[in-house]
């Protein structure tokens, strides 16, 4: 019998402490979380204070719609920057999607303890390079190197045999359309295999045991038990990385050439919402000028919105146990 | 041991069953030992199961015989599972589980070279302690997944598969008006026969069981064991149970393992009537368990 401890653990316990300390704590716990809610509602507020002037005058659906970008003349319309953004961030969503998963797999399941944590490390680093160090390697490095191995040797054979494809490609430059989809899916590859290998990490052993049982070959496992009970983690990934290509600002206005030229050719320039805002938010003098990059922003807050939403449904349902079951 | 051993192979050599020949030295009155007691479906020669150098399992000869339930029973940690689970080759599976001497397959080593586990898999199939239906598939789908992996995609095969299988399953009454709603939509007696059912689909020899009613309510383990002394008709059954009142219900024959070695190995009705080792008698006194 342990004789030290039993006069501190009869000790009375304070009434103060007793009756306050949940209060206490709990009105922290509050303020703080509900800090975090006010902050982002007055975000939106603010964006919508500031960018109304802008969309009253060109209309909610006016200022989405609209073509002409000009800040001289008065004129706003978001579309090529709202078609630029979810043309890049769709497209990169698509590109990177199966090798990522393809990576998470192959750490989850085929590769030695060692081989996996090298993976596993190296997928971690690439998600930890800033993206404008990413966007410096692509001025100099991966955009040159396009231009010459790829854009200009498909746009001149598709001059010699095949000239109807010339309207969709473009006057091939580095920076353009397929440059910065292509290093978009560079950096979200990691966010889709890191949320990837922990939904497969988080299947449980008695399904690929199931399936094991059963006569399944290592691959026939993984299709028949791990992905299928994973498939609500993964969807959910690849979600939440369309919203952070949604949001990926740096490297995209760094590669993608910024033109609002719609519509958008494949070696041609374009832009995006994020893009079109840091590259003229200095020279946003005029009052409309100013209120139209704040409604860029707040359409831009509302898509993040809804994507993140959309994510958390599509976990919901797909995941074990959600509805679709 | 207490069973004398005479191979005896029969003539067409894919038949090759070892017959064996018990000494019934104390419980001979109450057996009606007919020809069919004495096929054996499988058998253990010297058989150990390694975790890294533990020994877990402890050079077990037993004998299994055809369409028949054998009972596996036990204190906890006394590799009754272990040695389950070196019956069809799941341990090739566990890291640093190693495994040595013979566990025979109506006479042929399913630990020979060249002995595909994957279809050593197919021949003896597996129910586990929770039940675990593939939860994206519709019961259906869970039934047939061992015939669609073994290349069948032929529906009027499948269907009448899944039609088999859950009638043997019991369970086919109860779903067959929705063969396409999801596994887990069952209650977990249904989804244990769902897994019985999914195990059957592929015409196992022998079909092993890991505790299969310890995580069902009692209505659920009524269920369970009735189906199991149905199926031995066609099946041989292989059970872990750490319920001595189930292995005596439901149970042909009874295996008591004790520290990785197996102790004694009978009837059920003579192992829990007149056990001839005393560690026997202990246990299943309830003295230590």
């Amino acid at each position: 019998m342990n004789k030290g401890t039993r006069g501190y653990s009869r000790r009375r316990v304070s009434p103060i402490y007793r009756s306050w300390g949940d209060f206490i704590f709990s009105t922290i716990l509050l303020m703080l979380g509900a800090s975090i809610i006010f902050l982002a509602i007055a975000m939106a507020w603010v964006l919508w204070r500031e960018g109304s002037p802008s969309i009253r005058r060109h209309g909610f659906f006016g200022f989405l719609m609209g073509s002409t970008w000009d800040p001289v003349g008065g004129v706003h319309g978001a579309r090529p920057f709202i078609t630029g953004t979810l043309i890049t961030s769709f497209s990169s969503l698509l590109i990177a999607f199966i090798p990522a998963v393809s990576a998470a797999v192959i750490s989850a399941e085929y590769a030695p303890s060692w081989l996996a944590r090298i993976i596993d490390t190296l997928i971690d680093l690439l998600a930890a390079i800033p993206s404008v160090v990413i966007g410096i390697w692509g001025i100099f490095v991966f955009a040159p190197f396009m231009r010459d191995r790829i854009y200009l040797p498909l746009s001149f054979w598709a001059a010699d045999h095949a000239p109807r494809l010339l309207p969709a490609l473009g006057n091939p430059v580095s920076y353009n359309l397929t440059t910065a989809v292509i290093v978009l899916s560079f950096m979200i590859i990691p966010y889709i295999t890191a949320l990837t290998r922990d939904a497969i990490h988080l299947v449980p052993k008695d399904q690929r045991e199931a399936a094991w049982a059963l006569g399944a070959t290592r691959w026939e496992v993984i299709r028949l038990a791990v992905l299928p009970y994973a498939r609500g983690g993964i969807a959910a990934g690849a979600v939440l990385s369309l919203a952070r290509a949604v949001g990926e600002t740096m490297a995209v206005a760094m590669l993608i050439g910024n033109a609002n030229n719609l519509p958008f050719r494949l070696f041609q320039p374009a832009t995006t919402m994020p893009a079109v805002i840091v590259n003229e938010f200095r020279e946003a003098v005029e009052q409309m000028h100013y209120a139209s990059l704040m409604a860029v922003g707040l359409y831009l807050f509302i898509i993040a919105f809804i994507v993140n939403l959309a994510a958390a449904s599509i976990q919901k349902r797909l995941s074990v146990g959600g509805r679709m079951l | 041991m207490h069973y004398a051993q005479t191979e005896v192979y029969a003539e067409d050599p894919k038949e090759q069953v070892l017959h064996l020949e018990r000494k019934e030295d104390d419980s001979a009155g109450e057996e009606s030992a007919s020809a069919a007691d004495r096929i054996l479906r499988m058998e253990t020669q010297n058989l150990s199961v390694y975790y890294q150098e533990v020994r877990g399992v402890d050079r077990v000869d037993m004998p299994v015989y055809a369409d028949r339930v054998t009972a596996l029973i036990g204190p906890s940690g006394c590799g009754k599972t272990t040695f389950l689970r070196s019956l069809n080759r799941m341990h090739d599976l566990t890291k640093g589980a190693r495994v040595t001497g013979k566990a025979l397959l109506d006479g042929k080593d399913i630990y020979a070279p060249g002995q595909d586990p994957i279809l050593v898999r197919r021949k003896i199939g597996m129910v586990f302690q929770k039940p675990n239906p593939f939860p994206t598939m519709s019961i259906y789908d869970n039934v047939s997944s061992g015939l669609r992996l073994a290349g069948i995609r032929k529906r009027s095969i499948l269907d009448e598969a899944v039609e088999y299988s859950l009638t043997h399953a019991a369970l086919w009454n109860e779903v067959k008006d929705r063969l396409k709603s999801h596994a887990f939509s069952l209650s977990g007696g249904q989804q244990q026969r769902l897994c019985i059912a999914r195990a059957l689909a592929v015409e196992p020899e022998v079909i092993l069981m890991d505790e299969p009613t310890s995580s069902l309510d009692p209505k659920g383990t009524a269920s369970i064991e009735e189906l199991i002394t149905m199926l031995k008709e066609e099946v041989t059954i292989i059970m872990v149970t750490h319920n001595m009142h189930q292995a005596m219900r439901i149970s042909d024959y009874t295996a008591f393992f004790y520290l990785g070695s197996l102790i004694e190995f009978g009837r059920t009705k003579q192992i829990f009537t007149h056990p001839r080792e005393e560690k026997t008698e202990e246990y299943v006194g309830g003295q230590f368990g």
